[in-house]
């Protein structure tokens, strides 16, 4: 177990680096927390002085990201200007949403992306075909990407854009409020797919390629075991390493894809949150979606490692030796 | 073939790169001069007949608001009108083509404040392809001294700077982005605006890069060549510069002609956000932003244009990569 041992010390060697950038970043703001007072003549200097010591603003910055930490670590991510309550309660309400988005696009990207991946790789004229257009999908835009499929849902009306419900959504059943809610979600997810399958696929091919070519593979072949056990039993699981560890760098690309799109389409997740958090320089909840984004990158290359292990043998026996 | 394809790839790079550095040349108006009385105005139709008769002069269709005809205006090339700089500095005020007052040429349509189209898209393009250069040049330049210092020194350094590059790398850098973004003043001057988006978006994109040259570089240092002008006294700096450096050109090349497009994307998200390069200074994205109203996007849809030039760069930028990389594969 020292390979699980090694890689959820590195996770959460990661954590410390990404609350410490977040730390960082608050901290180089400028202006202080009470600097707002000091225009008010009614408020005396001493006073500004004993709020800085009560909430602990004077102590040096080790003792105050100690505490900052030991807050986060309680869910307690500071408090909200703009909308005059606890960031916590705020990034938790859209959280749910984002996830919902992030986590059917990757199902349909990973459904879409592997069976094409390793049918590109022992085909020739399929192979051709997926990489000319994938090459050019990879390169448009992801906002125009948005943006292209937006002008067309929207001219043709067939689809429904913004937000998660219809409305009056509170008075249908329960089958027809989640049917609302999954035709709602066609078009987010649809541009998340568009624009986040052509790298899986490519990832995906190149691996399955990889080891086609390799001896063992050669051998096989030779000694006539058919191509349908050759592709399941033989390849698949050593070309599947490459692409679980895709898995968790992917998570990071769709959780920036999903901001963008979760804005473009008014969907309520945490990406309409943050950017108007950032327009009204709201900054505990811009710094706390950051910091879930990441925990959820972190976890999901976790998942990651573990869905490794579980299917790479070459890891288990190293693993033990 | 495969050589003439990269000359077409390379030649219509040029002139777009042109086109955007000589858009005062080009753009037939000032990118922020308004025509209040044409708003939303369609992209004007050019006519090859004038008089009844067939010309080899386009003439500029302008409607009239009383009937269905159009005064025709003949358009026509060199003329001297709104004054501009290039690069910031050659004065000039020839204008590529033009047509007489009150007639008014919109070849690609206004905007709300009738403020012609495509002018504001080779203007735009100046901001947007800007950032994205400076952007991948400090990027670039980050990723090399880290990975130098990585690669070729190596130990808790090497460890440490690569930590830090998987970090950099797994982020997810949209969200980070946002948070520089709203550590800085939202209203700064453009300028200033300009160069600390360039330098945000250019720190988020050096760990990728950084990761390839510090391999590239652990590769030459054990090299025997590399081992024997050691033993010589080459110094460090020598040996980086004589034999470790020129190695990582390749890499480099390919890199920048892939950070390129996706900064200018990276530029044109932030400004469609409203946290970019701000107004009366156009930019591809604050020039997609009225997009975001439904109506607008369907009704106008001349205002696609600046997506549609964002795509054509950056689909031209991706094929560079690619023939770069087959370039240095046949080597």
């Amino acid at each position: 177990m020292r390979y699980l041992g090694r890689r959820i010390l590195r996770a959460l060697l990661l954590m410390i680096g990404v609350s410490t950038l977040c730390f960082l970043l608050t901290q180089i703001a400028p202006g202080k927390f009470f600097d707002e007072l000091r225009l008010n003549p009614q408020i005396s200097p001493q006073t500004i002085a004993g709020l800085n010591s009560r909430y602990g603003l004077d102590q040096p910055v080790v003792l105050r990201y100690g505490r900052w930490l030991g807050a986060v670590a309680h869910g307690d991510f500071g408090y909200s200007i703009a909308y005059n309550s606890p960031v916590a309660s705020l990034l938790w309400a859209r959280l749910g949403n984002t996830l919902i988005l992030t986590s059917a696009a990757m199902l349909l990207i990973w459904m879409i992306a592997l069976p094409l991946g390793v049918i590109a790789a022992s085909n020739r004229a399929v192979d051709k075909l997926l990489t000319g257009a994938t090459s050019f999908l990879i390169s448009i835009p992801e906002i125009v990407i948005a943006i292209g499929l937006l002008a067309v849902v929207v001219r043709g009306r067939v689809l429904p854009i913004g937000g998660m419900h219809a409305l009056g959504f509170e008075e249908l059943s329960r089958a027809e409020s989640l049917k609302d809610l999954m035709f709602h979600m066609i078009m987010p997810t649809l541009i998340l797919v568009l624009s986040g399958w052509p790298v899986i696929f490519r990832h995906v091919r190149t691996s399955v390629l990889e080891c086609l070519e390799m001896p063992y593979v050669q051998a096989a072949r030779g000694l006539g075991i058919g191509p349908v056990r050759l592709l399941f039993r033989h390849v698949l699981p050593v070309a599947a390493n490459p692409a679980i560890s895709l898995f968790g760098f992917s998570l990071a690309a769709l959780l920036s894809g999903s901001l963008l799109v979760e804005v473009i389409t008014g969907w309520p997740g945490l990406g309409p949150l943050i950017l108007e958090a950032t327009l009204s320089r709201d900054l505990f909840v811009v710094v706390g979606g950051a910091l879930l984004s990441a925990v959820f990158m972190i976890g999901g290359n976790l998942v990651a490692d573990l869905m490794l292990l579980a299917c790479d043998p070459r890891i288990r026996t190293e693993a033990q030796g | 073939m495969r050589k003439r394809a990269m000359w077409i790839l390379l030649g219509s790079l040029g002139l777009l790169h042109l086109a955007i550095i000589f858009a005062g040349f080009l753009a037939p108006y000032d990118p922020a001069a308004q025509n209040r009385e044409f708003p939303y105005a369609a992209p004007s139709r050019l006519d090859f007949v004038g008089g009844n008769r067939p010309h080899f002069r386009p003439f500029v269709c302008v409607p009239e608001l009383s009937d269905e005809h159009c005064v025709q205006y003949p358009m026509h090339f060199f003329v001297h009108g709104s004054e501009y700089r290039i690069l910031g500095l050659l004065r000039s005020n020839l204008h590529l083509f033009g047509v007489e007052e009150p007639g008014r040429v919109f070849l690609l349509g206004t905007d709300s404040f009738g403020r012609d189209e495509f002018s504001r898209l080779v203007y735009g393009g100046q901001i947007s392809l800007a950032a994205g250069l400076v952007a991948t040049f400090l990027a670039l330049l980050a990723a090399t001294v880290i990975g130098i210092l990585s690669g070729y020194y190596g130990g808790w350094m090497d460890e440490s700077l690569m930590g830090w590059a998987e970090l950099f790398l797994a982020l997810p850098w949209l969200y980070f982005l946002l948070v520089i973004r709203a550590l800085l003043p939202l209203h700064a001057s453009p300028p200033a605006t300009f160069l600390l988006l360039t330098a945000v978006i250019g720190v988020i994109g050096w760990a990728r890069p950084a990761r390839l040259i510090r391999g590239i570089v652990l590769s030459a240092r054990s090299r025997e060549y590399v081992t024997a002008a050691r033993g010589f006294g080459g110094s460090d700096f020598y040996l980086l510069r004589r034999h470790v450096l020129p190695q990582t050109l390749g890499v480099l090349l390919t890199q920048a002609a892939l950070l390129v497009p996706q900064y200018v994307a990276a530029e044109v998200t932030l400004s469609f956000f409203g946290l970019g390069v701000s107004e009366p200074m156009p930019s591809w994205g604050n020039m997609m932003s009225v997009l975001q109203q439904y109506g607008v996007l369907v009704s106008y849809s001349w205002l696609l244009a600046p997506a549609i030039a964002l795509v054509v760069t950056s689909v031209m930028y991706w094929l560079l990569a690619d023939t770069i990389r087959y370039w240095i594969q046949s080597q």
